[in-house]
């Protein structure tokens, strides 16, 4: 109301009041990119920056060279192949759990409770997912117990050890096997039963149409989900912390002593492996957002 | 046809037996404190412990004031972004999406560097300032959660109208958004605010870089210590997460309920 007011009793200020009335809306968005800029973008930076200087704030790539040491570098090859292999079973597994509630002729109730359930079950992570897996399998657990006293099986001397790389890898896929259902049960819906009949009509075997409507329309969406699984459990420490105390060295792991402690003697060190894990989680979803587009073009 | 449906089903058991078989172990572990017999001293323990009540209360505090400052924030904005700036809706729904893409541990640890007793806004000097800062990171990591909640809540009403109706009856910005937009996406905010809830109770990273008494860390601590407590406490988190959850379907259920009556 003020600028029409203004706009006819102040003329020459009209071209300066349309200016504003353009810039007025954009003001509104002041409490969410204070909040934005001050408590996530600027902190992120913030890291990004470090991790580009030298203890004087001078540029230098040294940090990011720094890196390269077995120490490091194990961490990170252990995070990505964890992210990765749990990423890879969660999104087959989940999507084999969600076709077979939703197009296996199960009954209809079953998939209300699996997708309820996937709303709990990948919001239970950290650390009593942890307390959770051990008193599942770790050396008092009920599996554990049971094969021993059932079958006489004794799970640690056939290698099986909770607190390792299998051992987690199981852990995690508790929560990403559940987010692949919440998020791929959508698009196994958006699959209409048309395409099936037309395909049927054309002569194409079962495996055909998986192979050549099914995967097709499906895969953005899968890869798209394997990204977002990935830096899921990328970024994940408190399962792996509570889980294995610090005795399987991952990124964050590593990340977390150094801000803790100071483990690594350079401060800036700890920048530049922030630094690198921003990267990766960031090519993984970006993926993922590139793709999410093309994949809600089919989910009419 | 008659084979899928066999392997739906065998499929669907094995999944079965891997999501309620850890919940089993707990729940039986917990019950093994007493040698030889079954029994909840376990949880009369931790129950029983000051440590857990206070960074019970603690944990519940930050998450009631996470979910305060993340709705006056998430609101608004959204409300603002559908009524007059549609031309950035993908960008401020791209700038909500960051959180799942930069990892907790380091935006935690951007804060530590930023909010230091060094620095412009020294928030880390005082225990007051720790807490602020405590909550608006639990903000942030609520972010996605809640503005697609209450994005999804908006979508459902005629903001435009909604508003052009309180407006013509002289009410202003502050009357529109508390007394018209609030109440009518009061659900989407409280399924926004439950998952807000169901993150910010056991969350561990944040509160102990930033050593708060919260009841993440207590439970690490736990687990570092006790044997059977630990199962215990994770039988409580897995209850309360069912709860949250349960919480916002009965929300959700209920306001479909009152659609049809209207």
């Amino acid at each position: 109301m003020t600028d029409l007011v203004d706009a006819k009793t102040l003329p020459i200020e009209r071209p300066q009041s349309q200016l504003w009335r353009g810039f007025m809306p954009w003001l509104g968005l002041a409490p969410f990119a204070i909040f934005v800029a001050l408590f996530l973008i600027l902190p992120t930076l913030n890291i990004v920056a470090g991790a580009f200087q030298s203890e004087d704030g001078s540029f230098t790539l040294q940090n990011l060279m720094d890196l390269n040491t077995p120490n490091i570098l194990g961490a990170f090859w252990v995070s990505m192949k964890i992210s990765f292999i749990t990423a890879l079973l969660g999104c087959v597994i989940g999507l084999l759990l969600a076709a077979a509630v939703t197009k296996g002729g199960l009954p209809p109730w079953l998939r209300d409770v699996t997708m309820t359930f996937s709303g709990v079950a990948s919001n239970f992570a950290g650390v009593p997912l942890a307390f959770a897996f051990i008193a599942t399998l770790g050396r008092l657990g009920l599996i554990t117990v049971l094969l021993r006293d059932w079958f006489n099986i004794n799970l640690a001397s056939t290698g099986f050890n909770l607190i390792s790389f299998t051992g987690l890898a199981i852990t995690y896929l508790y929560f990403q096997i559940p987010l692949m259902v919440l998020i791929v049960t959508p698009a196994l819906d958006g699959m209409k039963r048309e395409w099936r009949e037309a395909a049927d009509s054309l002569g194409a075997s079962g495996f055909q149409f998986l192979y050549m409507v099914a995967l097709p329309i499906l895969w953005p969406t899968l890869l798209g989900t394997f990204a977002l699984l990935f830096a899921n459990a990328f970024g994940a420490v408190a399962t792996a912390m509570a889980l294995t105390g610090s005795s399987l060295s991952l990124m964050p792991i590593v990340l977390f002593a150094q801000i803790r402690g100071d483990v690594l003697q350079n401060p800036h060190l700890g920048y530049a492996i922030a630094f690198a894990m921003i990267a990766i989680t960031a090519v993984a979803n970006l993926i993922y957002i590139g793709l999410r587009g093309r994949a809600e073009r089919w989910q009419k | 046809m008659k084979s899928l449906k066999i392997w739906s089903w065998i499929g669907f058991t094995l999944g079965a037996i891997y999501f309620l078989l850890p919940l089993l172990a707990t729940f039986e572990f917990s019950l093994r404190a007493r040698r030889g017999v079954y029994s909840f001293d376990a949880y009369q323990s931790v129950l029983g412990d000051p440590q857990f009540r206070e960074t019970f209360a603690f944990s519940f505090a930050a998450a009631i004031a996470t979910i305060i400052v993340g709705a006056l924030i998430v609101v608004p904005t959204a409300y603002w972004v559908r009524l007059r700036l549609p031309q950035a809706r993908s960008a401020v729904e791209f700038i909500t999406l960051l959180p799942l893409i930069i990892p907790a541990i380091v935006i935690v640890f951007g804060h530590i560097r930023m909010f230091n007793t060094s620095s412009m806004i020294p928030l880390l000097g005082t225990v007051a300032g720790t807490n602020v800062l405590l909550v608006f990171g639990y903000a942030v990591l609520s972010l996605p959660y809640m503005y697609r909640a209450v994005d999804t809540g908006l979508r459902t009403i005629d903001v435009r109208t909604l508003t052009e109706a309180a407006q013509s009856l002289g009410g202003g910005w502050i009357t529109v958004l508390g007394r018209v937009i609030f109440p009518n996406c009061f659900v989407a905010i409280v399924s926004g605010a439950f998952l807000t809830f169901a993150i910010v109770i056991g969350e561990y990273v944040f509160a102990a870089l930033l050593n708060r008494p919260a009841f993440g860390p207590y439970m690490v601590w736990m687990g570092g210590n006790k044997a059977y407590e630990p199962a215990a406490l994770a039988v409580i988190a897995f209850a309360i997460t069912w709860g949250c959850m349960g919480l916002i379907q009965a929300a959700t259920r209920f306001s479909k309920h009152n659609m049809v009556k209207r």
